[in-house]
């Protein structure tokens, strides 16, 4: 079956969806709005837009503290979003669910409290070619404070891993791998279960950057058996602020604390404090309450709806985004990987990305222009910026159109 | 389509498509790059100043089409000014990107750069069309810092 006839049928359900998205009703310059840009973030449903709204008519109170009814309720409604993110990622357990304010502050708490604990000086960490730079400098700055060194797993031409170099890197001075599951400038999946095992032949543990991994495919970290996997809530249809970081029991508890304060502690004296068991040792202070039971709302959304189901209508979706950009002329795609999801790169001769993304705005298409904050990504296909599509549950053919239509009339206003 | 039509008018899309006075100079006395961390617009300019005057000027590097026709419309202003001259220029050119001196637009010192005064409909743009002459403005120091515009 083709990618166009395949798509029809998930085409009903999918505008239903849509229709959860109250900001996706709104014109842009005249036009009806395609967003996509949802790599950046994602649109929010009604269910948690309605949720944040409700926790602070009436839940709201500091959580972990209080004895009155209303810090119960916060604290539960708290707790249950830690449950839903075991559940949802496939945990063995709620302890091993850290909340964090994203993806990015996920991966300087492993560089941190890992890198405290387990790096030295000539010590190596993997890191790949097509990471987001939330991949790189966390990582670079604990080189900086342990001697560790950084290597880099390179990329292919067509934006693939070269897993013969991978398997080559692998060494007795491997101490971490930090991987992205899919490349956020250019929609690469990685093989990350074949990944992890060799580098636990090595006994070397591996984070998953999971930010553009969780919003497009079900997640189940043990069958995976990575060792932590950090994602965003904003990009999987969740309020902004909030992010987790999983990572396994055997880690945490030996892992440092990452910040100290308030509620990561058992017991404080001026001669010692003792710290609070895991996941609440890495969790000081008052966290983003609002956010993590928004979080929870939109585990809820997503599962009602079905991971596998929202997969299989996106790979559709990006078949057919393929195919029709395929034959716009002078378009040219930035990696065209073996397994591509969520996001797709590409340039257009003789139009620069941010012309290009300027009057497709006028044309009510919302995509993203620039390095991606990968820049790496972009030096090794020698390109200053690219053009990025990226896909949420709620898009549909009629923005992949608005796209194609977009990229006509740039080439009018350069021709004239 | 009017504002698009204003912001990437005929001389611009000539300036982007021909750019003047793009390469190297043989030698230059001041010299600065120009980097817009957000969008990756990147530009080198080089100057040689003679007596106060900018006698030769040439620059090179990756941007956009506002970027690099603005670059090119602001060479093709510079050469034989005095320096002071050309600071002038830089806060008149300012104002009329970012819109905030409508007088700015019927200045008759700014000549052809009037043609960017569609930026000012398009904030993310302003940047783009004002890389180069916060560039200028760092090659007269000659500091050797990278100019932005932030």
């Amino acid at each position: 079956m083709s990618a166009v006839a395949d798509i029809t049928s998930l085409e009903a359900q999918a505008r239903r969806w849509r229709d959860d998205f109250p900001l996706l009703e709104q014109k842009v310059h005249g036009h009806d709005l395609a967003y996509l840009d949802s790599a950046a973030t994602t649109q929010k449903p009604e269910s948690v837009i309605s949720v944040l709204g409700k926790y602070y008519r009436e839940e709201n109170a500091n959580i972990h503290r209080g004895v009155y009814a209303l810090s119960q309720k916060a604290t539960h409604a708290y707790e249950q979003s830690r449950k839903k993110v075991a559940d949802f990622i496939g945990a063995k357990s709620f302890k091993e669910v850290v909340f964090v304010r994203g993806t990015t502050e996920a991966i300087n708490l492993v560089a941190q409290s890992f890198g405290r604990v387990f790096l030295k000086e000539g010590d190596e960490i993997l890191v790949s070619a097509m990471e987001h730079h939330s991949n790189i400098v966390p990582w670079q700055l604990v080189t900086e404070q342990t001697g560790a060194v950084l290597r880099v797993i390179p990329m292919t031409e067509n934006g693939d891993l070269d897993q013969d170099a991978y398997a080559k890197l692998l060494s007795a001075k491997t101490k971490l791998v930090a991987l992205c599951h899919v490349s956020n400038a250019i929609g690469t999946v990685n093989p990350i279960k074949d990944m992890i095992a060799q580098a636990h032949a090595f006994d070397v543990p591996v984070l998953i950057d999971g930010a553009q991994g969780v919003p497009h495919t079900k997640i189940d970290v043990q069958d995976l058996d990575c060792d932590f996997y950090a994602f965003s809530g904003h990009k999987m249809y969740g309020p902004t602020g909030v992010g987790v970081l999983y990572a396994k029991e055997e880690y945490l508890e030996r892992m440092s604390p990452y910040q100290g304060g308030g509620d990561m502690i058992l017991s404080v004296t001026f001669e010692k404090t003792t710290y609070n068991e895991i996941p609440y040792k890495f969790e000081a202070g008052t966290p983003n309450i609002s956010g993590v039971i928004g979080l929870g709302a939109a585990i809820d959304y997503v599962s009602q709806i079905g991971m596998d189901r929202i997969a299989s209508y996106e790979a559709s979706l990006m078949g057919l985004a393929v195919e029709k950009l395929r034959d716009v002329d002078g378009l040219r795609f930035i990696g065209e990987p073996k397994q591509r999801a969520g996001a797709l790169s590409f340039i257009l001769e003789g139009i620069h990305p941010h012309d290009l993304g300027t009057i497709l705005d006028m044309e009510g298409v919302a995509i993203r222009t620039g390095h991606h904050c990968a820049q790496p990504v972009m030096t090794f296909f020698a390109i200053p910026a690219s053009a990025r599509a990226s896909f949420g549950l709620y898009n549909n053919e009629a923005d992949i159109d608005a796209l194609v239509s977009g990229l006509a009339k740039a080439k009018e206003v350069f021709k004239r | 389509m009017n504002e698009l039509q204003e912001l990437y008018q005929q001389l611009i899309l000539d300036h982007n498509a021909n750019p003047r006075h793009y390469g190297r100079l043989a030698e230059c006395t001041h010299s600065a790059e120009g980097h817009n961390p957000l969008c990756g617009d990147q530009i080198f300019l080089e100057l040689k100043i003679e007596d106060s005057c900018v006698s030769q000027v040439a620059f090179s590097g990756e941007g956009c089409a506002i970027c690099k026709a603005s670059s090119s419309l602001m060479t093709e202003r510079l050469a034989g000014k005095s320096v002071s001259e050309c600071k002038e220029l830089f806060t008149l050119f300012h104002a009329l990107a970012t819109g905030e001196e409508d007088a700015a637009q019927d200045s008759a010192a700014l000549g052809k750069l009037v043609v960017f005064s569609g930026v000012r409909e398009f904030p993310m743009r302003v940047k783009c069309a004002t890389l180069c002459w916060h560039t200028l403005m760092a090659a007269f120091e000659n500091k050797n810092e990278v100019a932005v515009t932030e």
